[in-house]
């Protein structure tokens, strides 16, 4: 049975902008469990980053701060650890991937620097030992030459390549929780599907949480076994794969689906939500997606809806006036 | 690299003609004869035309730019029409103090620099910062001149700590190269904030910290080196200044370097010392960007020199 790996409860964060404090992530919480992986879906700016930032406890503390929550790690709550402590966690407990690999290898480092500098942090081996690991863990991400690899800069690499290392410097310490964020944007078709697949193993042998932060609905579909789907900075609904992609309550996740072109359909258009993501410092009164809802209702403008446990077996969550109308209805 | 080297220095050639020709003509442009100055005021324009002749100066400009160049391949740069000692005889005699105060100014003005710009960035928006930048804007504002004077009254008239003019010994390149230095030590301060507050922003720092490495190694190890890419161009270019830049601090604390010896050379239209003088300068500022653009290629690991 797989055990409770990550626990968020009603995070939030906010950013300083001109004096003020305007929300990023509102009251968000979920949990991971090992061996499973999460999805985080949305369209640019609605949080995710933050949330994935926040549980790292990586956001700027010059123009950010988490006011509110709690993110327990096993048990252990991560917003009440001191820095030295915290460093502890990040890179052994919980691991991290970036959106833009070329971006986030240090240019100026050699690979087998950059891999060995983490695993001689957190583990008290050798030099060489850490060597030996670094090429271990580098053929076990499927890198031909790991030897050459290792004594190559990243400009020598390709993407495919330098987000394998990414992944391999994640890995290198064996941690429970990985998160990556939009770990194939940047990379080709066919190289995202060898780095979703090399995941998937990982996932599998090593028994590690995965919280998968996405806006590509095609790799949560392939990959994740639960999804979250956020809209301004809050979490709107929350499913399994299978019932999202059949059956989406919320209008926004609707709306996300049917933007996805499908195969063999003759639509000329894609439907696309009107409006975009409001700004954090005005955000609408009630349901945050109302402006943009086609079902919004008076009170969607006046009152925002709870996010609450939906269906039979109240496995699924959803922030949405009418569902809830709806459930309530089922009911009688 | 030794064939890029090879490259580099030669393609400085034309460079050289060019400047010297430049140098030559605008020399002998200025208003002002020295055949007149070494004549007095009060002699015969017969006299200053008879020393024009001996001096050479009665020629056309081309002709004596041609003979200027033959001398310069030759390795004979001609006499000083001041004293005259030949140019090398000149000049070599002042270069060490130029060199050592040029040297001082820089090592200081670079630690220093570098270190308030990094420590400014880090505390991008504390006390520390502000203070930082308050020395730095200092820096750029004050004129070297009036920092000069301001330092002897402070430090030799009312302290007593350190000479006033002259080279007597190690203390007396202090004042001198604090003078110098400012103004370099400024440029860097800022310089390298900025560099470091945007390297601070790239992705390969936040994976650094996303390793569990501390504050200071991700600062050192993963942003500053990046930043010393940017840092050691706008510091070479400053450090190339700086040889020609000893004309105010010599002239301000009376140090007999290269930099008076101009503006005397100058004042005196003494064109040969003048024109080696202005070479010098120029090629320290080649082999100086020479060494910059080598450096790259040991701190960026995609330059190349093929």
């Amino acid at each position: 049975m797989s055990k409770k790996l990550l626990e968020v409860k009603n995070l939030r964060s906010e950013f300083k902008r001109d004096k003020s404090w305007v929300t990023a992530v509102n009251d968000v919480s979920f949990t991971i469990n090992s061996g499973e992986i999460l999805g985080l879906v949305g369209e640019s700016g609605c949080g995710k980053s933050v949330t994935s930032l926040s549980i790292m406890r990586l956001l700027s503390p010059i123009n950010s701060k988490i006011s509110n929550g709690e993110v327990l790690l096993n048990g252990q709550d991560l917003l009440a650890l001191n820095k030295k402590e915290m460093r502890k966690i990040r890179g052994r407990e919980i691991a991290m991937i970036f959106q833009e690999p070329m971006n986030s290898l240090n240019p100026c480092m050699r690979i087998e620097r950059q891999l060995t500098e983490a695993i001689l942090l957190h583990n008290k081996i050798s030099k060489d030992m850490a060597h030996k690991r670094a090429y271990d863990v580098l053929k076990s991400v499927g890198i031909p030459e790991p030897e050459m690899t290792l004594k190559n800069f990243p400009h020598q690499l390709s993407g495919g390549m330098c987000q394998r290392v990414m992944i391999a410097m994640a890995m290198s310490c064996e941690p429970d929780l990985l998160i990556a964020d939009e770990p194939t944007t940047a990379l080709d078709v066919t190289i995202q599907a060898q780095i979703l697949d090399l995941m998937e193993d990982i996932r599998k042998t090593k028994n590690t949480g995965i919280l998968m932060i996405t806006h590509d609905l095609g790799v949560v579909a392939e990959m994740c076994h639960r999804v979250i789907v956020m809209y301004a900075g809050s979490i709107v609904e929350e499913a399994s794969v299978k019932e999202l992609f059949a059956n989406p309550k919320h209008p926004y996740t609707q709306g996300l689906i049917a933007s996805v072109p499908k195969l063999g359909s003759k639509v000329t258009s894609l439907p696309s939500i009107p409006g975009s993501v409001p700004d954090l410092s005005v955000m609408p009164k009630g349901c945050k997606f109302a402006p943009r809802c086609k079902y919004a209702m008076d009170i969607c403008h006046t009152e925002e809806p709870e996010l609450l446990d939906i269906g039979e077996e109240k496995k699924r969550r959803c922030r949405c006036h009418l569902v809830n109308q709806q459930e309530e209805e089922v009911k009688r | 690299m030794g064939r890029y080297c090879l490259k580099r220095i030669l393609s400085t050639i034309p460079l050289l003609l060019v400047i010297s020709f430049v140098v030559f003509m605008f020399i002998h442009m200025i208003p002002g004869d020295p055949a007149r100055l070494i004549a007095g005021q009060d002699a015969t324009k017969e006299d200053v035309a008879i020393i024009r002749e001996q001096l050479g100066l009665d020629k056309p400009l081309l002709e004596q730019y041609g003979e200027y160049m033959k001398g310069l391949l030759t390795g004979d740069l001609g006499n000083s029409i001041k004293n005259g000692k030949t140019v090398a005889q000149t000049i070599l005699p002042r270069l060490k103090p130029t060199l050592m105060l040029t040297f001082s100014s820089m090592v200081w003005a670079t630690i220093v620099g570098i270190a308030i710009g990094v420590i400014s960035a880090v505390f991008r928006g504390k006390t520390l910062d502000y203070f930082g930048m308050l020395i730095a804007i200092s820096g750029i504002s004050i004129p070297s001149f009036w920092l000069g004077l301001e330092l002897i009254q402070g430090f030799s008239v009312t302290l007593r700590w350190l000479p006033t003019a002259g080279l007597d010994s190690w203390k007396s390149y202090i004042l001198p190269s604090l003078t110098m230095g400012a103004g370099i030590m400024a440029v860097l301060a800022r310089f390298t904030r900025s560099t470091m507050l945007e390297t601070m922003r790239e992705d390969y720092v936040r994976t650094a910290r996303a390793k569990g490495l501390k504050e200071t190694l991700v600062v050192m190890r993963h942003a500053f080196k990046n930043s010393l890419i940017e840092i050691v161009t706008v510091g070479g270019l400053q450090i190339g200044g700086l040889l020609s830049g000893s004309v105010m601090a010599e002239t301000v604390f009376s140090i007999p370097g290269l930099g008076r010896l101009l503006v005397e050379s100058i004042n005196f239209r003494d064109y040969k010392v003048v024109q080696a003088l202005l070479l010098f300068f120029a090629v320290e500022y080649i082999v100086i960007n020479l060494i910059v653009d080598l450096l790259y290629g040991v701190i960026n690991p995609k330059v190349r020199y093929d």
